[in-house]
């Protein structure tokens, strides 16, 4: 019996990598999470026949507990919209890591000197420390970013009450892992409670704009505090799966950070967007306004257009309108190409998921490094819903905050055209120089109308 | 036990040089469906959650292995149709003419 288990565990690690290696390219991808999926069916079925699992009660309350979270989670991921897909990943990765400290409670609740050592002691400790963490951290940033909670909270001292709790935290958690078995249980309430609470007061100050980072961070977390689980249970799937998505998620993590400019460290441990970042450079230059009609018929006649969608774009719903007036153009003999920013979205790839969406083809769909150059060539760049990623601030102004962060050169286009709602700094709050510069024309209007509109004086053309 | 010691240590070393080398492929593109997919993967943790409920004794084991399970399988079942939704949607030029169903 325990070999039919062994071997169904192995095959499951098996599919797993496999699995993410597909998922590393478009055209094997959906086939990658396909057959991660039925790993993942064979390690639980084959879980069901698992000698440590005992009693009627236990048996039926597995398989209610399946049933109850899978079929929210069913129900929940079918019906999230895409655009509030970040959130949703934050929340399926919380539970994991609230699953990771449960494990890690029963453990050490039925720990006695007979049965377990100081090191696999200190083992479920720490992963039950990091999987408490990653849970009520992930379910901060799900609050923050479905508009549940006020954008940061901060308050004086707050690094101090943080490095304190955790390092309470900590020392419950050496106390508990050098009893020899012997834990309190008063203790251990005290330190899941504290765990838990510094998960949420890790993640309170970190503003909406860090949050892809921090929920990245969470995933790694909760990876890490998976594979511990793991050598804690004696389950090569559990360690090895889990031990893949910790180094995984830690260069995605990395990746991302990288992408927005902001180290890992700042984003943890600074807040963003309250000072002011230094003196304003005088802006030279006056806006100027386009309208609608006049800018469709510049890109209709145009050789070569390059668009900068952000999540602004997204926001207003008008992604599906730009790929119509982009097939418009293409049948005019434009060459229209998608350059997305690493943070166009809210999350690295983010808005290639809502492009793609709209049905936007991924071969038309070009990275920073990738297109960077082809702007000089461009004949229109049309910027929608984006703002500090095409500020030319961040290569000429190191006062600025978003000093060296690397945009996309739209302004070194022939002509650009911004479409944005409103007069008035973005998200960030910064100045946008581009706005004011000499082959740059504004057109203001709600994204969706704005892209109906242009779609209007294409047709116009004939 | 079949993981002693030091071959745990051995094992976690080399499942992270692959995570590390699986990622560090990937395009840009494929970051969120990636995250994702990885939030998926950690979902296996619902067998340990089974493991720990299956052999729960007292009530309150009993209650937060429960509660372990629901969490868990939300984490496997989320991630994967999330994930999955993802990845449907990317096509090319070419399959666009094939079946168009917008």
């Amino acid at each position: 019996m325990s070999l039919i288990i062994n071997l169904a565990y192995f095959a499951a690690a098996v599919l797993f990598i496999v699995g993410l290696k597909q998922m590393s390219s478009p055209t094997t991808a959906r086939p990658g999470i396909i057959w991660a999926g039925v790993g993942m069916v064979i390690a639980t079925l084959v879980t069901f026949v698992h000698p440590e699992i005992s009693g009627g009660v236990n048996y039926t309350l597995i398989i209610l507990g399946i049933a109850i979270g899978g079929a929210l989670a069913w129900w929940s991921g079918k019906k999230v919209a895409m655009t509030d897909m970040p959130q949703m990943i934050a929340l399926y990765n919380g539970m994991g890591g609230g699953a990771a400290a449960g494990i890690g409670a029963i453990y050490l609740l039925q720990a006695t000197p007979e049965t377990v050592t100081n090191t696999g002691l200190a083992i479920a400790v720490t992963g039950s420390l990091i999987g408490s963490v990653a849970f009520s951290g992930s379910l901060v940033a799900y609050a923050k970013l479905e508009g549940l909670m006020k954008k940061t909270f901060t308050f004086g001292g707050q690094q101090i009450v943080n490095i304190a709790i955790f390092a309470i935290t900590v020392l419950l958690g050496f106390m508990m892992a050098t009893s020899g078995g012997e834990i309190g249980s008063f203790s251990l309430l005290l330190f899941f409670v504290l765990a838990l609470a510094f998960g949420v007061l890790m993640t309170l100050p970190i503003g909406g704009a860090d949050m892809p980072v921090v929920i990245s961070l969470y995933n790694a977390l909760t990876g890490l505090a998976v594979g511990l689980k793991g050598i804690v249970l004696d389950n090569p799937a559990l360690m090895i799966a889990g031990i893949v998505v910790g180094a995984a998620g830690t260069l995605l993590t990395q990746l991302m950070a990288k992408a927005m400019n902001r180290p890992i460290k700042n984003i943890l441990f600074s807040q963003f967007g309250g000072s002011s970042g230094g003196a304003e450079e005088e802006i030279e230059g006056t806006m100027k306004e386009i309208q609608a009609n006049d800018a469709g018929i510049m890109m209709a006649y145009a050789e070569k257009v390059i668009i900068v969608p952000g999540y602004g774009m997204a926001v207003a719903q008008a992604q599906h309108k730009i790929w119509e007036f982009t097939q418009l153009l293409q049948k005019r003999g434009v060459d229209v190409k998608f350059a997305i920013h690493p943070v166009a979205g809210r999350m690295p790839g983010h808005m290639n998921v809502l492009l793609a969406e709209a049905g936007v083809p991924y071969d038309i769909i070009f990275d920073l490094d990738e297109i960077n150059e082809e702007f000089k060539t461009a004949d229109v760049a049309m910027v929608i819903g984006a703002n500090d990623v095409v500020n030319p601030v961040a290569r000429t102004n190191p006062d600025s905050p978003i000093y060296g962060m690397p945009i996309l050169n739209a302004d070194q286009a022939q002509n650009v055209i911004c479409v944005k709602r409103g007069k008035g700094a973005g998200f960030s709050g910064i100045e946008n120089h581009l706005f004011y510069a000499e082959n740059n024309q504004m057109l203001y209007g709600d994204g969706q109308k704005v892209a109906a509109e242009l779609v209007a004086s294409v047709k116009a053309l004939g | 036990m079949i993981i002693e010691g030091f071959i745990a240590l051995y094992i976690f070393m080399l499942a992270a040089f692959t995570g590390y080398e699986i990622i560090s492929k990937v395009p840009v593109i494929l970051h969120t469906p990636l995250m994702s997919g990885s939030n998926f993967v950690h979902g296996i943790v619902l067998v340990g959650t089974m493991v720990a409920l299956g052999h729960a004794q007292t009530p309150l084991e009993q209650a937060i292995g429960f509660v372990a399970v629901i969490l868990a399988a939300g984490n496997a079942v989320g991630g994967y149709v999330v994930t999955e939704r993802m990845l449907e949607m990317f096509k090319t030029s070419k399959d666009d003419k094939k079946g168009d169903k917008a």
